[in-house]
């Protein structure tokens, strides 16, 4: 391929993918605010305003983001006076880069070939251009862009490697902070990371037998054809999935920087938008750990029975629904927005645990990771190989009706997913009276007193 | 190769700026007014006492050497995975014994009590 194509393409992707992870970060500090006003009964952020005259811009709180970040720009930078000079200044930049690289690896798209999307033929004298479909199965090898930044032949080992280095970051800040609360917070942090990360390893290695390699991509690709990986190691979405939210560090997994315990953890020491870059690094990792669920386990950019070449429904061999020909720029956008609007609904419930879940204590902790999750990973191995082996060995009659049920498992997906747009739509488009209601203690108060106006008495 | 690698480094670049021109705004934006106050290490207002550096509990030392052992395991899993399906019965029998030794080292550290945070 040209080196232009490829370096324009690749600051193309760098820009969606970076872009991306920086606004969903910055989005979801806002989410995880208004969801925990909306989840305890209160109004939630509303203060930070733009005035333009009589005009107020508020915007849900919204910009509460924007002032947070300026804010943390022009706060004071503080060095504790016998911290590890260069080791302090290291720490934030460490737990940063990781996180922004392991995107690099991540697929939005299937493979987007460049000669497929617009072509030009002189038609009976007439020049004619049209957008056409791509094959149904294969990709083209020359004058394509591939979905991810860099398409990595070894995608799962560099995710690994990637998110293992946070932990170095973590352990370095508590360590040249000076402070014992940073050095118990950073202790916590990294035997805690350390020890969900033998579960995360473990827990995807029954999703590679099944797949049969470890390119982030034909993961995606292998969904398609058959069934969604939730649906094929449901065991192992799970064990990742409560993996993954303890390697963020977030509630109930938030020992490392219980601020009931420990000031605030390993990062303590650090204020203004050093103190910053833990923060949204954290919130960055929240972001690409949902793009990994999406991509092991719920089909990446696929959307259920929308192929390479359009829209095809059909269970086995009975087709439903004759193949509708879209062209290849068409599907290929839809992917991206599937992949991108899959990642922000796992980021939603990411934030949901935060606000529905208390925090472990750290030997419980502990006892989830290496005595249940890990011995749960084990199993998942040896029971894959069992099943995978079997359904080799068994007739085609066995494939065949397996086939049937992956195709099956594609409809119910399909039927979710509408059913989840029309609840949607019609929430949008019905009015809503939001009643208050009190409940406990309170409503006991008021109903003593003859009700309130929201609340009467009896009610 | 240079279509694989060339824009991972280039991310990986990005990442880097990114990172270092958020440092650098930290450092030089705000101002700063150090007062000896602020130099004490922060312990929510009250008072440092003791070492400023800890004895730490064995259990770390011992959680790092079992991530050690069960990481490695890990990675000798992940070829055999990939290549699971070729490989058919003789495989999944070999890596059985292999998982079996490994569990059996589970094992016994559970019943030491290595698994386990209080006793």
């Amino acid at each position: 391929m040209m080196t232009s194509t490829l370096l324009v393409a690749s600051i193309i992707k760098i820009l969606v993918i970076v872009g991306f992870l920086f606004n969903v970060a910055g989005l979801l500090t806002w989410v995880d605010r208004r969801q925990s006003a909306m989840i305890q009964d209160r109004v939630g952020p509303n203060r930070a305003v733009i005035k333009i005259g009589k005009f107020e811009l508020r915007v849900f709180g919204l910009l509460h983001t924007a002032a947070d970040g300026v804010k943390f720009f022009f706060k004071e930078d503080f060095m504790p006076p016998k911290a590890d000079k260069l080791l302090f200044s290291l720490a934030p930049i460490l737990v940063m880069v990781p996180v922004l690289a392991l995107a690099a690896v991540i697929p939005m798209a299937d493979t987007l070939c460049l000669k497929q999307i617009h072509m030009t033929a002189m038609v009976n004298g007439a020049e004619q251009s049209w957008w056409p479909a791509a094959e149904r199965v294969g990709t083209c090898t020359t004058d394509s862009v591939e979905g991810a930044v860099s398409p990595l032949n070894v995608g799962i080992l560099y995710v690994f490697a990637m998110a293992g280095q946070g932990i170095v970051g973590a352990g370095i800040a508590g360590w040249s902070s000076d402070n014992k609360f940073s050095l118990m917070g950073a202790l916590r942090a990294a035997s805690q990371m350390v020890s969900y990360e033998v579960a995360i390893g473990l827990s995807l290695v029954g999703a590679m037998m099944t797949y049969g390699t470890v390119r982030l991509d034909d993961m995606v690709r292998w969904q398609g054809e058959n069934a969604w990986g939730i649906f094929v190691q449901p065991l192992a979405f799970f064990l990742f999935f409560v993996s993954a939210v303890a390697e963020s560090k977030r509630i109930p997994f938030d020992l490392p920087e219980a601020e009931s315990e420990l000031v605030s953890g390993y990062f303590t020491e650090y204020s203004g938008m050093k103190f910053g870059m833990f923060y949204f690094a954290e919130y960055m990792e929240i972001v690409t750990s949902s793009m990994l669920v999406v991509v092991v386990f719920l089909g990446g950019w696929q959307l259920p029975f929308l192929h390479r070449d359009g829209l095809t429904i059909a269970i086995s061999d009975v087709v439903l629904v004759e193949t509708v020909k879209m062209s290849h720029l068409l599907v290929t956008i839809i992917g991206v927005v599937t992949f991108f609007g899959k990642t922000l609904a796992i980021c939603f419930i990411q934030a949901f645990v935060r606000w529905s879940l208390p925090r472990f204590r750290y030997d419980q902790l502990m006892r989830l990771g290496w005595r249940v999750l890990l011995p749960a990973a084990l199993a998942n191995i040896f029971i894959t190989g069992l099943v995978l082996l079997a359904i080799q060995d068994a007739g085609p009659s066995v494939q065949g009706a397996l086939k049937t049920a992956a195709d099956v498992t594609q409809g119910i997906v399909a039927i979710l997913l509408a059913s989840l747009a029309l609840r949607g739509v019609v929430f949008a488009f019905s009015s809503r009276k939001i009643e208050h209601v009190l409940v406990g203690s309170a409503a006991a108060m008021s109903n003593a007193r003859g009700g309130t106006k929201d609340a009467p008495m009896g009610a | 190769m240079f279509a694989t690698y060339g824009p991972m480094f280039l991310m990986m670049l990005v990442a880097i700026t990114l990172a270092s021109l958020f440092f650098i705004g930290a450092s030089t934006l705000g101002k700063k007014k150090p007062t000896p106050e602020k130099m004490m290490p922060f312990e929510c207002g009250s008072d440092s006492s003791g070492g400023r550096h800890l004895k730490l509990s064995v259990k770390f030392y011992l959680t790092a050497i079992l991530f050690v052992v069960f990481d490695i395991e890990a990675v000798f899993i992940y070829p055999w995975a990939i290549h699971f399906k070729t490989l058919g019965w003789v495989g999944f029998f070999s890596m059985t014994g292999f998982l079996v030794t490994i569990v059996v080292g589970l094992l016994y550290c559970w019943k030491k009590g290595a698994l386990e945070w209080e006793k």
